[in-house]
């Protein structure tokens, strides 16, 4: 085999029992592309069972599968042209099985229909047509097997033929070739046979595969770079992921949505080699950025132009393959490419028949196991993503309920608009106690406390401020307290001795601990110098069962008193203020504190980077 | 997402794609590595997918029936790339005389090799393993998905196999389970020599013919028979077997033993 050539992966679906199996035994027996005394050994299994020996065998190797007969799951085995090495996967035909049967189809570039010539189009021939288009599939061969037992009639291939021609010219589809086959005999399988068909003309199933195309590339459509994972290398961040489409190289300027933050790229990563100037689509990449700015797993970089669209509602057309039937009201975790978004079903607009393809059935409330529909989602987050038709791999989502996947869809009907702040809309759902974790899984994340402290001048305001924006436009709830909110009502009547200082403090964490179990994300922004009080908060807020970050904002005294935004140091100094922390009274920094931010080596925005690296992980759903 | 790479790019990145994938969802997870070449493909794949630093540990399953060969390349790829090796050795078996000279080897391979994973496993709570095993070694492998979980026992449900499609693995576990991550899946033997080449990665010698004899697959030095081959270098070895019909496991005793040996094997955990 020529290393360069790419390897045809081609799946086989069809109705059970139409002799899908069969047909890929006999392929891998003329081809001479099993192992040596494979067919031998299969023989004198079914010798010492008592059965007749079949081709279908070869491939129903668990022992499950040959005592009943049929393929359980999808299988993958190779066999090798004169052209080129194919995969065949094996897909089930049952419909209890149709997991594995879209497991398998949608890893391949090309699919063979199997219809019994005996039975003709049945709902599984039509069913996996169905989902044949929304895998994407272009490529198609129909073959129309076991010719032996109508007696090679013409007649009635050219009847099936246009049967499931119309049918599938109704999604869209144009088979690559109708085939007259037969399995058992051999006919126009890998050679034309014995001359059963004179009356066809075509390939034979071999040569029709060694004319398809390999997989397409998707180079030429716009970049589309989903970040997998942020790994530290020393003091640099790689970025790391796949590309989906398009290419970029270094130098390059990208979006990363939905934030929508710029920066260029300053070099693609190598290990044990040179780095590389350029990359394309398919490639496992590691970026760094030329600029510092938060980027995370679920991010999605672009070229300026040509950018993905973004919003919290989209329509999909979904195959379901979950238990419990797809209902309107339902949520889901929606996941796409990289991103992971909680989702609420807010329409099912068509539920297609498969045996019909009928789609004009009036809106219904539900979609059952193995069905096929075009629902509307509402996501809690922005999400970004394309039309199937335009950029293939950002237009398909799955849907994930609890361990389970239980559908997939395509995209359509996005519209592209230039790139704008997406408000989310917050959506409500069932009535009944309200826990903790539903007020997570309803917010998409855990209430928690952050709790900067430090000297006053520090920075504790700005970063609350910015770390505040991030996690808003994360669509999280968050609020920031802070000496402005709470000195000037709740907190009016205390002073700036040490027992009101502890009274402060002991007040803010009450109520920094009361809206986190609410469900928001508090950021405290206050001095609070001692230990003992910064203890007492932190406890506060496990007993109600929150997190809790402690951030100590760190920034020499010189430092602090250089910056004195509130000319506090000042009048501190001169003796108009007494008990001021740093000067006359003191400060107790933390002992094990959960991050470190040295404001006067770095900007907000890294110190803000350094939290959120942080609190994210402990903000996630359990 | 193929086309104008070539075959060995287009497996390349799709292993680094899981290998990210699985250290994202995995906070707990290691790598058992036998040094065998599939094991260096895969170990050299994780020194990329994580440019060079790997964030698990190694783990090897000393039979202590390995060739000394193995042991020679365990030590010095170690110093090589250094990761976090972990050894196991299934001690109470070996301790109740559990050896290929006494006892047969499907029995052998359970304890030594399935039990002392298991132990290993329970001695770490790892929630995930990495392993190397490719759709073309045998036939239940060959309906193998790239995050398989495994129960409390390490069995596989290949009845009920998570539905796995579009890059999107549902990694969350049962309580008990771990799962199994399989980025070599798509490999084939050939591809597997031809990327050793490529990449020009360090291997143990036993492949290489001496005398007349090369090791095609390695395991315990009892039950694991050299092929007649004069093939000593890998443009040898490919040429070797774009010719043979034989199965490459042909030379390991454990998978022969009895019908479904495998299947057993693989359903109590084997990899």
């Amino acid at each position: 085999m020529n290393e360069e050539t790419a390897r045809l992966k081609i799946v086989f679906v069809g109705h059970v029992d139409h002799g899908k199996s069969t047909l890929i035994g006999r392929i891998l027996v003329e081809t001479d592309s099993l192992p040596e005394g494979k067919v031998k050994s299969i023989r004198e299994a079914c010798l010492a069972a008592r059965r007749t020996f079949e081709y279908a065998f070869v491939l129903d190797a668990l022992s499950e599968e040959q005592e009943q007969n049929i393929t359980i799951d999808t299988t993958q085995i190779q066999f090798r042209s004169r052209r080129r090495d194919y995969v065949i996967i094996d897909a089930p035909g049952h419909l209890e099985f149709i997991k594995n049967m879209i497991t398998g189809a949608a890893n391949a570039d090309a699919a063979v229909v199997v219809i019994a010539a005996d039975e003709g189009v049945r709902e599984q021939s039509r069913r996996h047509g169905q989902l044949l288009q929304l895998l994407g599939m272009r490529q198609v061969i129909v073959a129309v097997n076991k010719m032996d037992l109508i007696g090679f009639s013409e007649e009635r291939f050219r009847q099936i033929e246009k049967e499931y021609a119309a049918f599938l010219e109704g999604l869209g589809i144009t088979a690559f070739a109708f085939i007259p086959v037969s399995a058992r005999s051999g006919e126009n399988v890998v050679s034309p046979g014995k001359g059963a068909m004179p009356w066809f003309k075509g390939n034979d199933l071999l040569e029709a595969l060694d004319q398809l195309e390999g997989a397409q590339s998707s180079s030429e459509l716009p970049l589309r770079f989903p970040i997998q994972d942020v790994y530290r290398m020393d003091n640099r961040r790689v970025f790391a992921g796949r590309i989906e489409s398009g290419t970029l190289k270094v130098g390059d300027q990208l979006i990363f949505a939905p934030h929508n933050k710029t920066a260029r790229i300053a070099t693609i990563e190598r290990w044990g080699t040179t780095p590389a100037r350029a990359a394309r689509a398919g490639d496992s990449i590691g970026i760094t950025l030329s600029d510092h700015i938060f980027i995370e797993r679920g991010n999605i970089a672009s070229h300026e132009t040509d950018g993905p669209a973004e919003s919290n509602r989209v329509h999909a057309k979904v195959f379901w393959i979950g238990r419990e039937s797809l209902a309107i009201g339902a949520r889901y975790r929606l996941k796409l490419v990289t991103q992971e978004v909680e989702c609420q079903v807010v329409g099912i607009d068509k539920v297609v028949d498969a045996a019909t393809l009928d789609g004009s059935a009036p809106e219904s409330s539900e979609l059952k196991a193995n069905g096929v529909a075009e629902i509307t989602l509402q996501t809690r987050a922005p999400l970004v993503y394309d039309n199937h038709e335009r950029i293939p791999t950002l237009g398909r989502l799955v849907l994930v309920d609890g361990n389970e996947l239980v559908g997939g869809g395509i995209i359509f009907g996005a519209v592209y608009t230039s790139r704008k702040q997406i408000k989310s809309e917050n959506i409500f759902w069932s009535e009944s106690e309200i826990t903790a974790e539903r007020r997570a899984a309803r917010n998409g994340h855990r209430g928690a406390v952050v709790w900067l402290t430090g000297l006053s001048g520090a920075g504790k305001s700005t970063i609350a401020r910015a770390l505040e924006n991030e996690l808003f436009q994360r669509a999280m709830n968050t609020y920031v307290l802070d000496g402005d909110n709470l000195r000037h009502g709740l907190n009016s009547n205390l002073g700036f001795a040490p027992e009101d200082r502890a009274e402060n403090i002991r007040r803010v964490g009450e109520v920094a601990r009361l809206m986190a179990d609410a469900g928001t994300v508090v950021i405290t922004s206050f001095i609070s110098p001692y230990r003992l009080d910064r203890r007492l908060a932190r406890e506060i807020a496990l007993q109600a069962g929150a997190e809790f970050v402690e951030v100590f904002v760190d920034a020499p005294l010189a430092v602090c008193e250089e910056r004195d935004p509130k000319g506090l140091y000042q009048k501190a100094r001169a003796g108009q203020l007494k008990g001021f922390t740093g000067i006359d009274a003191p400060y107790e920094p933390p002992e094990e504190p959960d991050v470190v931010v040295h404001t006067h080596e770095q900007s907000a925005a890294e110190s803000v980077d350094r939290i959120l690296d942080e609190l994210l992980p402990r903000l996630r759903l359990k | 997402m193929t086309g104008d790479s070539s075959h060995l790019d287009t497996l390349e990145n799709h292993s680094i794609f899981i290998l990210r994938e699985a250290n994202h969802a995995f906070k707990n997870m290691a790598m058992p590595w036998s040094m065998g070449k599939d094991s260096n493909v895969l170990l050299w794949l994780a020194l990329k997918a994580f440019l060079g630093r790997i964030p698990f540990p190694l783990l090897h399953i000393d039979t202590t029936y390995e060739f000394p060969e193995m042991l020679e390349f365990r030590e010095w790829a170690q110093t090589r790339y250094d990761f976090k090796l972990i050894v196991k050795v299934n001690q109470d078996a070996r301790d109740r005389g559990i050896g290929y000279e006494t006892h047969d080897p499907v029995t052998v391979t359970h304890e030594l090799k399935t039990v002392a994973l298991k132990q290993a496993i329970a001695e770490h709570g790892w929630d995930a393993l990495i392993t190397g095993i490719r759709r073309d070694e045998d036939a239940t492998r060959a309906k193998e998905r790239y995050f398989s979980p495994r129960d409390a026992d390490s069995g596989w449900k290949y009845k009920d196999q998570p539905p796995q499609f579009w890059g999107q693995f549902v990694t969350g576990k049962v309580p008990g389970e771990h799962m199994r991550v399989q980025p070599l899946l798509d490999w084939t033997e050939v591809d597997i020599w031809r990327y050793l080449q490529r990449e020009k990665i360090p291997i143990p010698n036993l492949y290489f013919a001496r005398g007349g004899k090369r090791f095609r697959s390695l395991g315990c030095h009892p039950i694991t028979h050299p092929i007649d081959s004069d093939a000593s270098t890998i443009e040898e070895i490919i040429s070797e077997l774009e010719k043979t019909r034989t199965s490459e496991r042909a030379g390991r005793a454990q998978d022969h033993h009895e019908p479904h040996a495998m299947q057993k094997l693989r359903t109590q955990g084997f990899m």
